[in-house]
């Protein structure tokens, strides 16, 4: 049967062994012929899938550059490929580009802002300037001076912004205001330079084309009164029939008049041309201060041409006055020739008739002979009729010589109208002019005085917000300056404090260092008082340890020891910390109160008492018959063991054999491991142990003992090595 | 307890035991003798009887003695639910 077990379990296990081999074999054939094409299969998915996994990475890193950020980070070489494939990064490009911008953009922002209210502190503080003045000579226009002064400081300003707005490279810093007040006053005093040399000049040439002027019309009139006297002298010398003393003089008072009269022309000539010099200049200066266009001084060049005008008026005036007697005078002149000449002629007549007779033929009435009388009558009638002749033509040729008189005096009016219509129209012309300037100057002034109202407006809408602006930097600037004074403030404090500190640290230090001093020699002298005191109360306990070692040491054969309690007292009593008052507290009662035995004593009745383990070793709760009680000593009495035997260092199951166990304890008390021997005694069951207990808590007993009492007297030899002071 | 009592208590329990089963046996011998002497017409199964008695009794409670410190006894303890 069992061989045909045998064989068949053979065979089983021959066609398994067989099956076993073929299997593999026809699978991995199988698997060959599909391996051949599913390797070259598997392989081409593998190339599919990488290729693909590569490309899509690449497509997705061109759409998210975070990806592809992420992927350069983790992929060692995927940057370069990544590069390769799709060109650099496209946030480089960007970035400067934005971080351009910005920089660009915050330059003219902050331009604006700072330059608004550099102008507007300009502004102010020419306020102020204008405000605390600096000393103007001219009153009147300061108002539309400053403002116009601050238009064109506007101006300027507005060309200095937008020059600082474009040249942004610069850094921008306010211009200090000192500076910007000293160019303010410097450009004022130029101002006021100009001005007054302007109106200086004005005046000067005013002044002197006036005195000039005066001086001409002066002379002019003199002139005049000169002329005409002297024509009234004349005609009164012509038609006057006067005694000829009276006469002579009256000659001479003429001669006296023309001279006076050509002295009289000449210099009203001389200074009507030195007067006309003075207008031309003043003309020029006129023009030269139009020309600068210095607003303030236009009602000057106004006045002045005023003046001007009113001169050339006056003197265009007296002399036309001065003409006109001239020319009456020239009348008369041209009359008394006549007459002279007439006079001459007759004079020649007569004294060619009468050569005798002298000049002054009017007083020789008396001395005429009477053929020199007809002879004058002839002469007389013929001239008669010389002039009777003359007379007729001149009648007939009246009319003709009145026409042509006529055409003269009209060509002469004409030309006379004709200077008059020009310088009348010249006047008219100026004086129209003077009117529209002085009505520009007044629109002007209105406008001006109006635009004041607006800019005083605005200036007054500019300097409440000025002052809200300048109160919140004011207070931004106090809490700046306060901060900055807080924290100066703090500094100083602080490095005050660290200063006293210092010192007060020196001083502690030193006073530290002589107190440390003293009291190390104060201590020194105390450690050494306690260490005496240490060492003395360490010599106690190790005398009283001593003293209870040699307690322990007075028990007997068999009897115990005194009782411990004397001696713990002692010991407890020298103690002077825990561990040593626990370790004396852990001396047990039994101890303390009966005394412990000695190991002898122990030893000597383990002997005893193995007999009787012997006997009782196999009861214990289970077997506890007498018949069990028999078999144990039977046990006893047949089983033979070693008396001692030295026991293991790991006592293994074997052991725990009771006979053993005994032999291996009385080895222990032989060699006097009291320890060891309670330990192995321990380990016994049953009715041994109970006999043995006793045993075994006197054994513990003393054992304990005398391990709280070696540990004591290390203690104490301890304390008593610690107290002593190594040399 | 002291020192040599439980040693002690062995030797005692054994002596105690053996008085015991002595007495015993001296006891159910005698009751059997009197027993066969005045109603058993001094056949042997009474003092036999009476002797294995006695010594029956003396041995269990020798080992009743010494099973002692190995007894269990048990209480019932009533619980009030």
């Amino acid at each position: 049967m069992l061989g045909v077990c045998l064989r068949g379990a053979h065979a089983t296990v021959r066609k398994n062994c067989v099956r076993s081999p073929l299997t593999p074999l026809q699978s991995y054939r199988c698997y060959s012929t599909s391996r051949s094409s599913g390797a070259s299969r598997v392989v081409a998915l593998g190339l599919v899938t990488v290729g693909g996994g590569v490309g899509g990475t690449l497509l997705y890193s061109k759409w998210d550059p975070k990806f592809r950020a992420a992927v350069e980070k983790n992929v060692p070489y995927s940057d370069w490929l990544l590069g390769l494939a799709l060109g650099p990064a496209p946030e480089d490009a960007r970035l400067p580009v934005r971080k351009q911008v910005e920089l660009n953009q915050p330059p003219s922002m902050l331009d604006k802002p700072k330059t608004d209210p550099k102008a507007k502190s300009q502004k102010s503080v020419k306020e102020a300037a204008e405000a605390s003045g600096p000393e103007s000579s001219l009153v009147p226009p300061p108002p539309a001076q400053s403002i116009q002064d601050e238009c064109k400081e506007c101006h300027k300003h507005a060309d200095v912004s937008e020059t600082a707005a474009v040249a942004s490279a610069e850094p921008l810093k306010e211009r200090p205001v000192d500076e910007v007040t000293a160019r303010l006053v410097q450009q004022d005093q130029e101002e006021e330079k100009l001005l007054a040399s302007l109106s200086s000049r004005l005046e000067d040439s005013l002044a002197s084309s006036a005195k000039a002027t005066l001086q001409a019309i002066g002379a002019q009139e003199v002139a005049l009164q000169a002329v005409t006297q002297h024509t009234r002298k004349l005609k009164d010398a012509m038609e006057a029939e006067a005694p000829s003393d009276e006469k002579s003089t009256q000659w001479k008072e003429l001669e006296a008049a023309l001279a006076e009269r050509t002295a009289a022309v000449k210099d009203a000539t001389t200074t009507l041309s030195k007067a006309n010099e003075a207008l031309e200049g003043l003309k020029s200066v006129i023009n030269q201060a139009k020309g600068q266009k210095v607003a303030a001084a236009r009602p000057l060049i106004l006045a002045a041409e005023e003046n001007l005008h009113q001169m050339v008026v006056d003197l265009d005036k007296v002399v036309s006055k001065v003409r006109s007697a001239e020319s009456e005078a020239k009348v008369v002149s041209q009359y008394t020739e006549l007459v002279n000449e007439a006079k001459q002629q007759f004079q020649r007549e007569v004294s060619s008739l009468t050569p005798e007779i002298q000049a002054n033929w009017k007083g020789l009435t008396g001395k005429l002979s009477v053929d020199d009388l007809n002879a004058l009558i002839a002469h007389a009638h013929r001239r008669i009729d010389q002039l009777n002749r003359e007379l007729a033509e001149q009648r007939v040729r009246e009319q003709i010589h009145i026409e042509a008189a006529l055409e003269q005096q009209k060509v002469e009016d004409h030309k006379v109208l004709d200077a008059a219509v020009t310088t009348a129209m010249g006047h008219v012309k100026e004086e129209a002019r003077l009117n529209l300037e002085q009505k520009l100057a007044e629109l002007r002034e209105v406008m001006e005085a109006e635009m004041r109202t607006q800019l005083r407006r605005q200036a007054a809408a500019h300097t409440d917000h000025v002052r809200d602006v300048l109160k919140v930097q004011e207070q931004e600037l106090r809490a700046e300056a306060e901060q900055v004074l807080n924290s100066k403030i703090l500094d100083q404090e602080t490095r005050y404090r660290q200063l006293t500190q210092e010192q007060l640290d020196n001083f502690t230090l030193d006073m530290n260092a002589a107190y440390a001093r003293l009291k190390g020699i104060e201590e020194a002298i105390d450690s050494h008082a306690v260490a005496e005191e240490t060492a003395r109360e360490a010599h106690q306990l190790w005398l009283s340890v001593e003293a209870l070692s040699y307690a322990l040491k007075s028990a007997g054969a068999d009897s115990p020891s005194m009782p411990l309690e004397d001696a713990a007292e002692a010991v407890r009593a020298s103690c002077h910390d825990d561990f040593c008052s626990a370790l004396a507290s852990a001396l047990p009662q039994e101890s303390l109160q009966r005394g412990v035995y000695s190991e002898a004593s122990l030893r000597a009745r383990f002997n005893a008492l193995r007999s009787l383990a012997r006997r009782v070793a196999l009861i214990d709760e289970s077997r506890n018959s007498l018949y069990q009680y028999f078999l144990s000593y039977l046990q006893a009495a047949l089983l033979f063991e070693d008396q001692q035997e030295a026991p293991p260092s790991q006592l293994s199951g074997a052991d725990l054999d009771p006979f053993k166990l005994l032999s291996y304890a009385s080895y222990c008390l032989e060699h006097g491991d009291l320890e060891l021997a309670a330990k192995l005694v321990n380990q016994l069951r049953g009715e041994a142990r109970r006999v043995v207990e006793d045993w075994l808590t006197e054994a513990r007993l003393t054992l304990e003992t005398r391990q709280v009492v070696s540990l004591l007297s290390a203690y104490a030899n301890a304390a008593g090595l610690g107290t002593t002071q190594a040399p | 307890m002291t020192s040599e009592n439980m040693a002690d208590e062995y030797g005692r329990k054994w002596d105690r035991c053996l008085a015991d089963t002595a007495v015993k046996t001296a006891t159910g011998l005698g009751v059997g003798i009197v027993l066969s002497v005045l109603l058993f017409k001094r056949r042997m199964w009474p003092v036999s009887f009476g002797s294995g008695l006695g010594l029956g009794m003396g041995y269990s409670n020798c080992q009743h003695d010494f099973r002692s410190p190995y007894l269990i006894h048990g209480h019932t303890v009533k619980v009030n639910a």
